[in-house]
């Protein structure tokens, strides 16, 4: 069957505006839409570009919005997609550079704010550390995520406010502070106590509908949200002698 | 000019463990073509080996056994001290990854979780899931932004620069500027991953396409062993993403369309779990004799382990099924047929990770010391991965501290990034020829057709001059873009060159192997022959051509003798 894709184009050195490009392409029946891309690319038009690695929904490289809905092209399968006019757009949130490529940078930095490492100045324990499988299976959901940026292209909030960190960030810090080798201090990530961070989130769930893996960004931000309470109480405790 | 102490090129488990590794005094800078988390190493499913002892049927394993498996696995074309090195080291490798905060999976005791693989005596590769891959490089990743590692994210490496019997840098591509630009180092480490997509069928990602390897080759260095690719037996038929050999592990049987467990032909005790090169044999001789289904594929059944277990074991596995092929693995078989999975071979480096040329060093899948001679076992790779990953890091930090002189490389240096940009140029002005990717298509179509699991001469000839006529088109071919920022196809165009040469190399190598060994299996010579083959292939290229070589392997404690699973 051909399909029409539309294809958002951008060359930064000639075009003042992106816009849209059409091919038409007949795919395999169990095609991705990455896949059909590829073959546009190889076939009809190598100049057009956007990122690509694993191809299997592992490493995040190819998030973009398919008619209007936000997801990897190579997750989607053409066929479910119940249309043969196909738009493919660059993730918005986020500025355009070229054709499908934009610029990660600032999904980056907010990645960067929380400290995203465990904290833990100790030796390497000689037989290893001891931690019940029930403690791994409490983060496993967060373990899952991929740091694709879907879910920050998708929030209204770092839509309207680029200082917010953004649904990825939130819930990586969540995964960390429940880990239990981790020693950070409540005082070192309190900061995520405020507008840009915890409290920004609009619970609208727009990062839970678009994340291909099932992460569930906004779990990790409410229940930061309850644990921040907990440690203020603790914290105003601490200080009254 | 852009300038470092030790430049690593890639950024992978073996390249962030290099960067880890390396003297923070130094001045050390990561360069990639794609963002780190996006390298290939965040694919791998199954699990990493180490002889911990956790599982209650691997009580009394140990690193001397492991190493044995190793070198059995081998066929023996590993060498045995440096396959020793990497046993011995394994289990402080998982337990420093753990301490960094990787979320293994874990056993009742609270110990990390281990599950039986193939070709293993002991149940020894630990995990987390079916993504092990991922965990422990975005761990590495965090690590690496806690110790303010420098990044070069998507730059393309074009050219390893090495004149007078010396590294001096190299030569690379910035996607987002689009410019060509020279970098000075004193030490370079290539960390550059496999070169799967030299292949039509192969598990690995699409940007596998291996250009580390080719620019070693061209600058000089030897590779060792390149005819030795493993084939996966078990990738998905269709789109051939890996199904893990941890399904085979956590107890998935393979079945012919007789519904018969086939593997009780070919390695009676040891069944699904034999070394991957015996079962990828197994199931290409099932589908060839017309016991597959549609003449393409095998199943491999997981139905009977159950949801639990798939749910909590192979949660991976499990959507992979859904996603890509519409069908749940707890309902129905996967379709599954072998496809090039890894590279044993590589640029030729000793246990210190050091090249016969000063100031370049490898570590991970584009190296080979050997540790996997002709067949790598499941889960020894992201273990080789880390430990030499670890040890590069450090042998390049001493050298830079070592060495007193650094000749004064610049001019030469701009002069090679000029001819590289000069070279663009010339091809984005031709307006006529073959586009690249298509070149690519044809290029994989014969090497899985004619260099595959089964080799002879015939084929392996015939595969030769295809690779020569490619050569002639490339020569012709141009590059249609005008706009150089994020230029995939310039990427491509880059890497292909270095795509030409590793087919070159791994065909003439199997050529002139006259004997079947692990991975490598000529129908024309079907047995393995130590009298004259126990050696390592050397490919040196010396103007323009390939110059091959031989090396005794170095044998220690175990002498070799037939394989029996
Ligand atoms: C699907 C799959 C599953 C696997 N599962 C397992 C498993 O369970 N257990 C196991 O032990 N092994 C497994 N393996 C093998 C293992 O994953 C790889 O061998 C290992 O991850 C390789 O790591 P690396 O760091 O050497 O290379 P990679 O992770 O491939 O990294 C290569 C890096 O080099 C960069 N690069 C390459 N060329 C250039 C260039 N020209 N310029 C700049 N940068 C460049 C890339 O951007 C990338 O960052 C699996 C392999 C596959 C294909």
């Amino acid at each position: 069957m051909k399909y029409i894709f539309k294809i958002l184009r951008y060359d930064p050195e000639k075009d003042e505006k992106p816009h849209f490009q059409e091919f038409i392409h007949e795919p395999c029946p169990a095609d991705t839409v990455m896949e059909a891309m590829k073959d546009i690319r190889d076939q009809q038009d190598p100049t057009l570009s956007f990122r690509y690695s694993c191809r299997e929904a592992i490493c995040g490289s190819c998030a973009v919005v398919i008619n209007g809905h936000t997801t990897l092209a190579c997750l989607q399968s053409v066929a479910a997609l119940g249309t043969t006019e196909i738009v493919i757009e660059p993730l918005p949130n986020l500025e355009i550079q070229k054709d499908l490529y934009v610029d990660m940078d600032p999904f980056w930095e907010a990645l960067e704010k929380i400290e995203p490492y465990i904290h833990n100045e100790g030796e390497v324990p000689e037989n290893g550390h001891e931690i019940d499988e029930a403690e791994m299976d409490k983060i496993y959901q967060f373990i899952s995520c991929i740091l694709c940026a879907c879910c920050y292209s998708a929030c209204p909030v770092a839509s309207r406010d680029g200082r917010y960190l953004g649904p990825a960030a939130l819930a990586k810090l969540y995964r960390l502070v429940q880990d239990p080798r981790d020693q950070r201090d409540y005082t070192s990530w309190r900061q995520v106590n405020a507008e840009d961070g915890v409290w920004g989130c609009d619970t609208v769930f727009k990062c839970n509908d678009v994340c291909p893996k099932e992460v569930r960004p906004a779990d990790g931000i409410l229940a930061l949200r309850r644990k921040i309470f907990v440690s203020e109480l603790k914290h105003i405790f601490k200080r009254k002698p | 000019m852009l300038s470092h102490d030790i430049l690593i090129v890639g950024g992978g488990l073996a390249g962030l463990a290099a960067a880890l590794e390396s003297d923070p005094n130094l001045k050390v800078a990561v360069i990639s073509k794609v963002h780190p988390l996006r390298s290939h190493s965040v694919a791998a499913q199954g699990g990493i080996n180490a002889p911990l002892g956790n599982h209650p049927d691997g009580a009394d394993d140990s690193w001397e056994k492991h190493t044995f498996d190793t070198i059995k696995g081998s066929d023996y074309l590993a060498d045995q001290s440096a396959a020793e090195l990497m046993c011995r080291s394994a289990a402080s490798a998982i337990y420093e990854l753990e301490h960094m905060g990787v979320p293994f999976s874990r056993f009742p005791g609270r110990v990390i979780a281990q599950r039986p693989f193939g070709g293993a005596g002991f149940p020894r590769t630990c995990y987390a899931a079916d993504r092990t891959g991922q965990v422990i490089l975005h761990t590495q990743f965090e690590q690496s932004l806690k110790k303010n590692v420098k990044f070069y994210d998507e730059w393309l490496v074009t050219d390893l620069l090495i004149h007078n019997d010396r590294c001096l840098g190299v030569v690379a591509y910035d996607l987002k500027s689009g410019e060509i630009l020279p970098l000075k180092a004193r030490a370079v480490i290539f960390a550059t991953g496999g070169y799967g997509r030299v292949f039509l069928r192969s598990t690995n990602a699409f940007i596998n396409l291996g250009s580390g390897l080719g620019m070693a080759y061209r600058a000089g260095v030897p590779l060792k062993d390149m005819e030795f690719v493993q084939f996966h037996p078990t990738s998905m038929f269709g789109k051939n993403i890996l199904i893990t050999e941890g399904a085979r592990g956590e107890g998935g049987y393979l079945l012919n369309n007789q519904g018969k467990r086939f593997m009780e032909d070919y390695a009676p005790s040891a069944m699904e779990l034999a070394p991957r090169d015996i079962v990828a044999r197994a199931i290409q001789t099932e589908i060839d004799n017309g016991r597959g289904f549609e003449d393409q594929y095998v199943h491999l059944d997981l139905r009977h382990l159950g949801k639990e277990k798939i749910d909590k074991r192979l949660p991976s596995i499990r959507d992979i099924c859904i996603n890509f092929g519409g069908f749940s693995p707890i309902e129905a078989p996967i379709p599954i047929q072998p496809a090039q999975h890894y590279s044993m071979g590589g640029i030729d480096v000793d246990e210190t990770c050091a090249s016969p040329v000063p100031g370049f060093f490898a570590a991970g899948e584009c190296a080979c010391i050997s540790v996997h001679g002709a067949n790598r076992l499941g889960g020894n790779s992201l273990l080789d991965a880390v430990v030499f990953g670890s040890i590069v890091g450090k042998t390049a930090s001493e050298y830079v501290k070592g060495s007193q002189e650094f000749p004064d490389s610049e001019s030469y240096i701009l002069q090679k990034s000029l001819n590289r940009k000069q070279e663009l140029e010339d091809k984005a002005k031709q307006d006529s020829g073959e586009n690249v990717f298509q070149l690519l298509n044809r290029l994989k179509a014969f090497m899985s057709d004619k260099v595959g699991i089964f080799r002879n001469q015939k084929d392996l000839s015939e595969a030769l001059e295809q690779i020569a006529q490619l050569r002639q088109d490339f020569k012709k071919s141009y590059i249609r873009s005008s706009c150089l920022r994020y230029c995939q196809e310039f990427v491509t165009f880059s890497e292909f060159d270095s795509m030409l040469d590793i087919a070159e190399v791994i065909t003439l190598g199997a050529l002139n192997r006259t004997e079947t060994r692990g991975s490598h299996f000529r129908t024309d010579f079907d047995k393995r022959n130590d009298a004259e083959w126990l050696k390592h292939t050397l490919m040196t290229q010396k103007e323009a051509k390939p110059e091959i070589n031989y090396r005794e392997v170095e044998i220690g404690k175990y002498q070799p003798v037939e394989r029996k699973y």
